[in-house]
């Protein structure tokens, strides 16, 4: 089985981009990618789309038809196919490219993950977004993601006696870190103050503690380690992917603080990399709201269960001993959900290469990126770098 | 939204808490499901009908702001998930009675209301919602 390499990466900005359509940025981010690695769209054997919500937001199916289209392949007659998963379809689709590569049947593999959600807004776009939950027994009485995470947080900060200013500097640490982050939503940086004094969403979290709604597409190519060699490609390494899932509803799990989903994927994955949770250099976890970024940080194996509050002042930071979200994260880089997982290989890719600008970090070894879908219903981790 | 029929055949589920008992391990679910997640194949055709009493107790719960599309003249609601007597909890709107008052732990009945309509002519929807004991 041959080893698999991420030879280009690129992505759109990431924000409220009204003249954008669905299909532009995703072949904007696609020819980003094939740039970046130098090769031809017709060197692609397989297209994965990844997209969690379009057929209900802008009323299109068939993504897969749609990229190779408008990526100018279509007469290349390659096979072209959405993979979804919730808001986890861009990890989901890079694992299923890591597969198709590592299995020996492709070579070179492109996966293009997009989503333009402000075609709709408000109340209207709140009801779709729902869909990622039980809609029949969570959205049906009035849930919403956001009542879901706040429902844990709430759960959460009595069992283990933990204040709102933790989750808070999950969002404080995005914003500083999208900053320096060309492609981020947002540039400003954020205060504890701000944060804690920000409207409210569903209590006790409020707008600061919730990602934004994002347009934005990412794209990377994946490739074997003979076509990366043959070719003179400079590529990174994906070390491992897991992938896990837990019940669909919140309230069928066995704690609505712990997410089962995530600690077996990280675990799962670190074993297949061959290496433990202390040789992990960053991370990129799915934190759509604040309160995730301190369960996956305990989820993960990063601190123990309830401990995540001793990490977020000081180690979580980009020069700290863990970092978490150089890119800015789903609160501040963006959260454009079918691109959210994609945009994490873009973000490790660049980390690796030594083309973070602002935002390096120094002698990264490996990167841990968590990519989420639903309430946590299911997580997908891959390990990238290695040798 | 959809045709009256994908809530009529929930309507004895929603409206009488009518959830599933696995007749191998005697566990307890709601919603119902037709495989216990326990007992696997040993469980096919053994899930049987159980009623719930309604009765339970506040596992968590949120006051939610920003609401979806149906439930825009509820504004602000207060959502809960239950833990029943019987072992399942589902998720659910706290009614008739003020945020302030509601806490982790508070014990709760059900009690049967609208949940939400589809638009001004549309179908109008009913399931459980919770009151404080």
């Amino acid at each position: 089985m041959s080893d698999v390499y991420i030879v280009g990466a690129g992505e759109t900005k990431f924000g409220e981009l009204w003249e954008r359509s669905l299909r532009e940025l995703a072949v904007e981010a696609g020819l980003r990618a094939i740039e970046n690695a130098g090769v031809y769209s017709r060197d692609v054997e397989v297209l994965y789309g990844s997209n969690s919500l379009a057929g209900i937001i802008n009323g299109q199916e068939n993504i897969g038809g749609l990229l190779s289209d408008f990526s100018g392949i279509a007469e290349n007659n390659i096979p072209a196919i959405r993979i979804e998963a919730s808001t986890a379809s861009g990890g989901a689709a890079v694992r299923e490219a890591y597969h198709a590569v590592k299995s020996g049947e492709f070579d070179l593999v492109m996966v293009g993950g997009v989503e333009k959600m402000t075609d709709v807004f408000g109340s209207e776009l709140i009801d779709l977004t729902s869909s990622v939950l039980d809609r029949e027994w969570e959205a049906f009485f009035g849930a919403t993601p956001a009542a879901l995470a706040a429902m844990s947080a709430r759960k959460y900060m009595a069992d283990f006696n933990v204040e709102k200013d933790a989750m808070a500097m999950i969002s404080v640490n995005d914003h500083f870190n999208a900053s320096k982050n060309p492609d981020a939503q947002y540039k400003n940086k954020l205060t504890l103050e701000q944060a804690l004094n920000s409207v409210a969403v569903a209590e006790p979290l409020n707008m600061m503690d919730c990602s934004p709604v994002s347009d934005g597409a990412a794209a990377v190519l994946i490739a074997s380690e003979n076509y990366m060699k043959k070719n003179k490609l400079e590529g990174v390494r994906i070390a491992s992917s897991a992938e896990a899932q837990d019940y669909l509803a919140l309230h069928s799990r066995k704690s609505l603080y712990t997410l089962e989903s995530a600690k077996v994927a990280s675990r799962k994955a670190l074993e297949s990399a061959k290496i433990k949770i202390d040789d992990i250099s960053f991370a990129e976890i799915h934190d759509s709201y604040s309160i995730y970024g301190l369960m996956e940080l305990e989820d993960l194996g990063f601190a123990e269960k309830g401990k995540a509050k001793d990490l977020v002042y000081e180690d979580i930071k980009i020069d700290g001993r863990i970092p978490i979200n150089p890119s800015g994260g789903l609160k501040a880089k963006g959260n454009p959900l079918g691109a959210t997982g994609v945009g994490q290989f873009v973000e490790a890719y660049r980390q690796m290469k030594g083309k973070a600008g602002e935002r390096q970090i120094k002698d990264a070894k490996y990167a841990m990126l968590h990519n989420m879908g639903g309430s946590g219903s299911i997580s997908v981790v891959h390990i990238v770098g290695g040798e | 939204m959809g045709e009256v029929s994908r809530f009529w055949r929930e309507a004895v589920h929603r409206y009488r808490l009518v959830g599933h008992r696995c007749g191998n391990c005697e566990r307890t679910y709601f919603p119902p499901r037709d495989v216990c997640p326990v007992c696997h194949r040993d469980s096919v055709g053994k899930m049987k009908e159980f009623e719930l009493s309604g009765k339970g107790t506040i596992e968590s719960f949120t006051v939610i702001h920003e609401v979806p599309s149906p439930f825009v003249r509820q504004r602000p609601y207060i959502l809960a998930i239950v833990k029943l007597d019987e072992g399942p909890s589902l998720t659910a709107q706290i009614v008739d009675v003020d945020p302030g008052e509601v806490e982790i732990g508070k014990r709760v009945s059900a009690v049967f209301r609208k949940i939400a309509q589809q638009g001004s002519s549309g179908i109008i929807q009913y399931g459980y919602k919770f009151v404080l004991d």
